[in-house]
């Protein structure tokens, strides 16, 4: 019971994504999924999925939509910012690798922090070192590990610690 | 009302084209790797969402695969860029000379 329920987030997920993918509700369509999907998240039950450990509970889901909210913000920020710095002719940069930490423990937490700082603006992750995270970025404007932690990571923190507990 | 959503979709499709090309130039302009898979990645990201969804307001009958789609990138997007960036770092890959600090070099010396 414990692993059938431990399959079930990469069960749904699975199911989803094949679902889209035929952009259809036939019956045949759903069966052949449930089956293949079943089969594939029992032999890998314990793979991460963005599901794994995610709280389901109301605080859980209002900050997963809000860190969507806050995500495409700095999406299009990002690159309103890069628009700027890459059509200004004198290419005003001041690059730099920084270290910043996270609270976050949850693996898949860290995984989508990491991905989430990649593509806000100016920074890129480089490596992540049990709670360090070597960002890489355009604007420099701390390299002090407390003001660069506030500037880079508190965004998304907030929102993924409730997500994930 | 059809002809809106076309007018809107092909809209989004030319600002997203237009992120790709800052993208393409980004790539030309900035002095490094690692400044060149910051202009990649988010001028790409961006610009493929919206073409997408410009695309699913002009046929929405693919909107679920465009979805599909979209999600794939923002997940394996900022992964490959990060994983590039990692081994780049690791090789040793010049760094522009405006380059003011580099910790992860600090701490591995350490």
């Amino acid at each position: 019971m414990t692993k059938a329920r431990q399959a079930g987030p990469l069960f749904g997920a699975l199911l989803l994504v094949w679902i889209l993918l035929h952009g259809s509700l036939q019956w045949q369509v759903v069966v052949v999924g449930v089956v293949v999907a079943a089969m594939i998240a029992l032999l890998f039950s314990g793979a991460a999925t963005p599901l794994h450990g995610f709280r389901r509970t109301q605080a859980g889901l209002r900050a997963a939509f809000g860190y969507l909210g806050y995500f495409f913000v700095e999406l299009v920020r990002a690159n309103l910012k890069l628009a700027v710095i890459i059509l200004s002719p004198s290419l005003p940069i001041r690059p730099g690798i920084v270290k910043v930490r996270t609270r976050l423990t949850n693996p898949v937490a860290r995984l989508l922090l990491a991905n989430s700082i990649t593509l806000t603006p100016g920074t890129l992750s480089v490596a992540l070192e049990g709670e360090w995270l070597y960002v890489h970025w355009v604007t420099v404007v701390s390299d002090e590990v407390e003001e660069a932690t506030a500037e880079i990571v508190a965004g998304f923190e907030r929102y993924l610690e409730v997500m994930y507990g | 009302m059809a002809a809106l959503l076309e007018l809107t979709g092909a809209m989004l499709l030319v600002v997203g084209a237009f992120f790709l090309l800052l993208g393409g130039l980004g790539l030309v302009r900035m002095p490094d790797l690692f400044n060149r898979i910051q202009a990649g990645t988010k001028t790409t990201t961006l610009g493929t969402v919206l073409s997408l969804l410009g695309v699913a307001l002009m046929e929405p009958q693919w909107g679920w695969k465009l979805l599909l789609i979209a999600l794939f990138i923002l997940f394996t997007n900022p992964i490959s860029a990060q994983v590039l960036a990692r081994s780049a770092h690791r090789t040793g890959e010049a760094k522009s000379c405006k380059t003011v600090v580099d910790r992860l070099e600090e701490d591995q010396q350490a």
